[in-house]
C-alpha cells in the first residue's frame, strides 16, 4: 500500500559492501515507507541476498561506502541483534538448526529480548506459552513443533514456516524475506504468503527478496526492484515482475546497459 | 651400562623417584585404614600389586596424554576423621529426591550429616565400618575389590588403605523409585591430604536402583582424591548411576567406576565432569552375561589449565549385547580434554551392537583435546560405529540467535546450553538437571 505521506522506514543510500574482500554491492540505493510491500528480484550472484545480510548486520559482510538509514536512524554501527530489537528482522533463506535447544525457549529467549530491549518486563514461561499458541496460527504449525530443538529435523517447508512465526512473534517495522519461497511446495507457499498478508500493516514494511515470480501472485508488491552488479537496475511495478517472468532477464538487462551507454 | 650411556642415570634416578613417591603415598594410607579382618588379606594382596609397579609417567601408554608429574613435588597424608563439618557445605550438594543420603568427609562416613531412616526393609545403605553382620560380611567379601577392572595402580593403592566405604545393597527385585545419594567431601587442611573414597553398590536380580555420586569441594588447596566405585548389576537389575566431580580447584582426583553387568542387565550413566586440577576417570564395564544393555553419557565441562581425562572401557564376552556411549567435551581457555574410548568385542560377542561418538567444542583457541577411540572387534556378526568430532561455536548460528534480538553473549551461552543439554537431559533428577544447566552455562565464557 502506497502512502506518500507515511514515514520512512529504511532510506539506504549508494551502499558498498565486501565479502571476503570482493566488492558485491556497488551502490544500492532504496527508500521504503510505511505500509509498503518491496520486491527485489535479480539473477544469482546480483547481489541481492548480500543486501539483506549487510542490513541486518552479518559478520562477515562488510559495509565500506554508503548510509543506512532506519527510522532516521544511522544503523551501520549497530550489533545484529540491536538492529532486531530496534525492529529488523530477516528471514533467512536457510534457517539454522539449534541442537539441543527448544524452539519454545529459543522463541521466548528471542521475545524477551525485545521487551526487554523496549524497557519492559520479561513475560513467564506460561503467558508466553499462550502467547506462542495464538502466534502458531498465523502459519498453522503444529504446536508440537515448539518442542523440538530449532529447525533440527525440520522439512523445508517447516523451516520457512518457523522464520514467518518469528516474524509474527517479533512484530517487526522492516521484515525482510530472504527467498522465503524456495523450496517450498505450492501449500506451504500459500500458507507462508497467508501469513505475511495477515502481518502487513500500514505501520511496518515488508521486502520480499526472490528468484521467481511465483511468490508474488501471493504477495502483491507495490514496487519491484532488479538488482544486477550489485546495483538496483531498475524499479517498477508488479508489471515488472510479470515481464521478468514472460521475458527473462536479458531483455531488461540490456535496455539498462543501454540506457547507461547512452 | 650407566657409564657407557650417560642419559640413562638421570632417567632411572626419575623412576626411583616415582618409585619412591608410589611407596610413600602407600605407606600412607596403610597407616590410616581401619583394620577389619576380612580386609587384610585384600589389602595385602593390593600393596604386593604396588611392589611391583611405578608411578605412572607419560611414558606409559594409559597416561600419555595425562602428565602426573604436578602430584610429585607434593607429599600427600592420608587424611585423618574430620569431628566437626560444618552442615553448609551441603547445601550446595542437596538433591530433595534422594530418599537416602549417605555423606563421607575425606573418605571418613559421617553420620551426622547422613540420612539413612527412610529405606524400605531389606535395603542396605550405610558405611562398611559399621557392618558387622557375619553372613553380610562375608557376602561383601565376594564382592569387595573382586571387580575386574580395580587391580590398577591407584585402584590398588586405594584398596590397600581406604578408610571406609559406602555400601548399597538392593536385594533381589527390590525396585527404589527415589535415588540415594552418595556426597564425598573433600575439607582441605594446612597439609596436603589423600582421600581414598569407597562405594560398593550391590543391585541383586531383578532389582532397580538410581545413585548419585557427588564429588565436591569448595577449596583451592592441594589434595588428592583417589576413589574407587564397584557396581554389581546383577541379571536383570537396572541401575542408573550420575557421578558429579566438582572438586576443588587445586585437586588431583582419579576416580574408578568398575561395573560388572549379569545377564539381560542395564546400566547407564551419566558422569559430568567440571572439577579439579587434574582429573581422569576410569570407567569399565564388563559384561558376565548375554543381552546386557549399557549406556554411558558423560560431559566433560573445564575452563582455565584445568585437564580432564575420561578412559572407558566397555568389554563385552557375550552375545546380543548393546552398548551406546556419547562423551561430549566443552573446553575453554588453555584447558585440556582427553578420552580414550575402548571397545572390546571378541569372538563371543556375536551379534552386539555398539555406537560410540565423542563430540568436543573448544571456546578457546589455546583448548585442547585429544581424543582418541580404540575399537578391538574379533566377532564378524556384530554392529560397531564410532566417531569424533571437534568443533567450535558456530558463527552463523550465532548470527541466527541475534538477528532475533539475542545478544551475543547470550547468544554463545544457548549454544553451549544445547550442545550439553543432550547430556545432562539424561539425568533423571530435576532439580540436579537445574542446578548442573546452569553450573555449565555459567562457567563456560566467564
Amino acid at each position: 500500500m502506497i502512502n506518500e505521506n507515511s514515514e520512512v522506514i529504511l532510506s539506504v543510500h549508494d551502499l558498498h559492501a565486501t565479502v571476503e574482500d570482493t566488492e558485491i554491492l556497488r551502490g544500492v540505493s532504496l527508500e521504503i515507507r510505511a505500509g509498503e510491500i518491496h520486491a527485489i528480484m535479480g539473477l544469482n550472484g546480483s547481489g541481492k541476498s548480500t543486501f539483506s545480510k549487510v542490513l541486518a548486520g552479518h559478520p562477515d559482510y562488510e559495509m565500506t561506502g554508503g548510509q543506512i538509514l532506519f527510522k532516521g536512524e544511522d544503523i551501520s554501527d549497530l550489533e545484529p541483534d540491536d538492529r532486531a530489537t530496534a525492529g529488523i528482522f530477516l528471514a533467512f533463506q536457510y534457517p539454522l538448526e539449534i541442537p539441543g535447544v527448544s524452539n519454545r525457549d529459543f522463541l521466548r529467549v528471542a521475545y524477551n529480548a525485545h521487551r526487554k530491549a523496549q524497557g519492559q518486563e520479561e513475560i513467564d514461561v506460561f503467558d508466553f506459552d499462550d502467547l506462542i499458541e495464538e502466534k502458531l496460527e498465523v502459519v498453522k504449525m503444529n504446536a508440537a513443533f515448539l518442542d523440538r530443538s530449532v529447525n533440527e529435523g525440520f522439512s523445508g517447508g517447516e523451516k520457512k514456516r518457523n522464520e514467518i512465526l518469528q516474524m509474527a512473534l517479533l512484530e517487526p517495522t522492516l521484515s525482510i524475506l530472504d527467498e522465503t519461497d524456495s523450496g517450498l511446495d505450492i501449500d506451504a507457499l500459500k500458507t507462508v504468503a497467508a501469513g505475511v498478508n495477515q502481518l502487513a500493516n500500514p505501520h511496518n514494511a515488508v521486502v520480499m527478496i526472490t528468484h521467481y515470480q511465483r511468490l508474488l501472485n501471493y504477495i502483491v508488491p507495490d514496487y519491484v526492484h532488479v538488482m544486477a552488479n550489485g546495483c538496483i537496475v531498475t524499479t517498477g511495478g508488479k508489471e515488472l515482475a510479470e515481464r521478468l517472468e514472460a521475458e527473462g532477464y536479458e531483455d531488461i538487462l540490456a535496455e539498462h546497459a543501454a540506457e547507461v551507454a547512452s | 651400562m650407566s657409564t657407557s650411556n650417560p642419559g640413562a642415570a638421570p632417567k632411572l634416578s626419575r623412576q626411583e623417584q616415582r618409585n619412591a613417591y608410589l611407596r610413600s603415598l602407600l605407606k600412607s594410607a596403610q597407616s590410616q585404614s581401619f583394620k577389619a579382618l576380612p580386609l587384610m588379606q585384600l589389602r595385602s594382596q593390593a600393596a604386593a600389586i604396588l611392589a611391583e609397579h611405578t608411578f605412572p609417567s607419560t611414558q606409559d601408554e594409559e597416561w600419555r596424554f595425562t602428565d602426573l608429574k604436578p602430584m610429585l613435588s607434593v607429599p600427600f597424608e592420608a587424611a585423618v576423621g574430620l569431628s566437626k563439618v560444618s552442615p553448609k557445605l551441603l547445601a550446595a550438594v542437596s538433591m530433595p529426591e534422594a530418599t537416602a543420603r549417605l555423606v563421607f568427609v575425606n573418605g571418613y562416613y559421617n553420620a551426622e550429616l547422613s540420612t539413612i531412616d527412610q529405606l524400605p526393609a531389606g535395603v542396605i545403605v550405610g558405611n562398611l565400618a559399621a557392618l558387622t553382620d557375619r553372613e553380610l560380611e562375608e557376602q561383601l567379601s565376594n564382592r569387595l575389590a573382586r571387580s575386574s577392572s580395580c587391580h590398577d595402580i591407584f585402584s590398588s593403592l586405594n584398596t590397600a588403605g581406604f578408610q571406609d566405604a559406602a555400601v548399597i545393597w538392593v536385594p533381589r527385585g527390590q525396585v527404589l523409585e527415589q535415588p540415594i545419594q552418595i556426597v564425598t567431601l573433600s575439607v582441605a587442611d594446612d597439609e596436603p591430604l589423600m582421600a581414598s573414597p569407597r562405594c560398593l553398590i550391590i543391585a541383586e536380580a531383578n532389582s532397580a536402583l538410581t545413585f548419585v555420586e557427588d564429588f565436591y569441594g569448595t577449596h583451592e588447596r592441594d589434595y588428592f582424591t583417589n576413589s574407587v566405585t564397584e557396581i554389581w548389576v546383577d541379571d536383570g537389575a537396572a541401575v542408573t548411576h550420575v557421578r558429579l566431580q566438582r572438586e576443588g580447584a587445586g585437586t588431583f582426583h582419579i576416580g574408578r567406576t568398575a561395573i560388572t553387568q549379569g545377564r539381560d542387565s542395564r546400566y547407564t550413566t551419566v558422569p559430568v565432569t567440571l572439577g579439579a586440577q587434574i582429573s581422569r576417570h576410569n570407567l569399565e564395564v564388563y559384561q558376565t552375561g548375554p543381552q546386557t544393555d549399557t549406556n554411558l553419557y558423560s560431559l566433560t565441562a573445564i575452563a582455565q589449565s584445568q585437564l580432564a581425562d575420561t578412559h572407558s572401557l566397555i568389554a563385552t564376552n557375550h552375545p546380543h549385547g548393546t552398548a551406546d556411549q556419547l562423551h561430549k567435551t566443552i573446553v575453554d581457555d588453555t584447558a585440556r580434554a582427553v578420552f580414550n574410548g575402548k571397545v572390546w568385542v571378541p569372538k563371543n560377542a556375536q551379534l552386539t551392537n555398539a555406537s560410540q561418538l565423542n563430540r568436543n567444542l573448544l571456546l578457546s583457541r589455546r583448548a585442547r583435546v585429544d581424543t582418541k577411540p580404540e575399537l578391538d572387534i574379533v566377532a564378524d556378526n556384530v554392529k560397531c560405529a564410532h566417531g569424533a568430532t571437534v568443533s567450535q561455536l558456530d558463527t552463523s548460528e550465532v548470527f541466527y540467535l541475534q538477528s532475533r534480538g539475542i545478544s551475543a553473549e547470550a547468544a554463545q551461552r544457548l549454544l553451549i546450553y544445547g550442545f550439553a543439554m543432550d547430556i545432562i537431559d539424561r539425568i533423571p533428577i530435576a532439580s540436579l538437571k537445574q542446578s548442573l544447566t546452569a553450573n555449565v552455562t555459567q562457567r563456560s565464557l566467564s
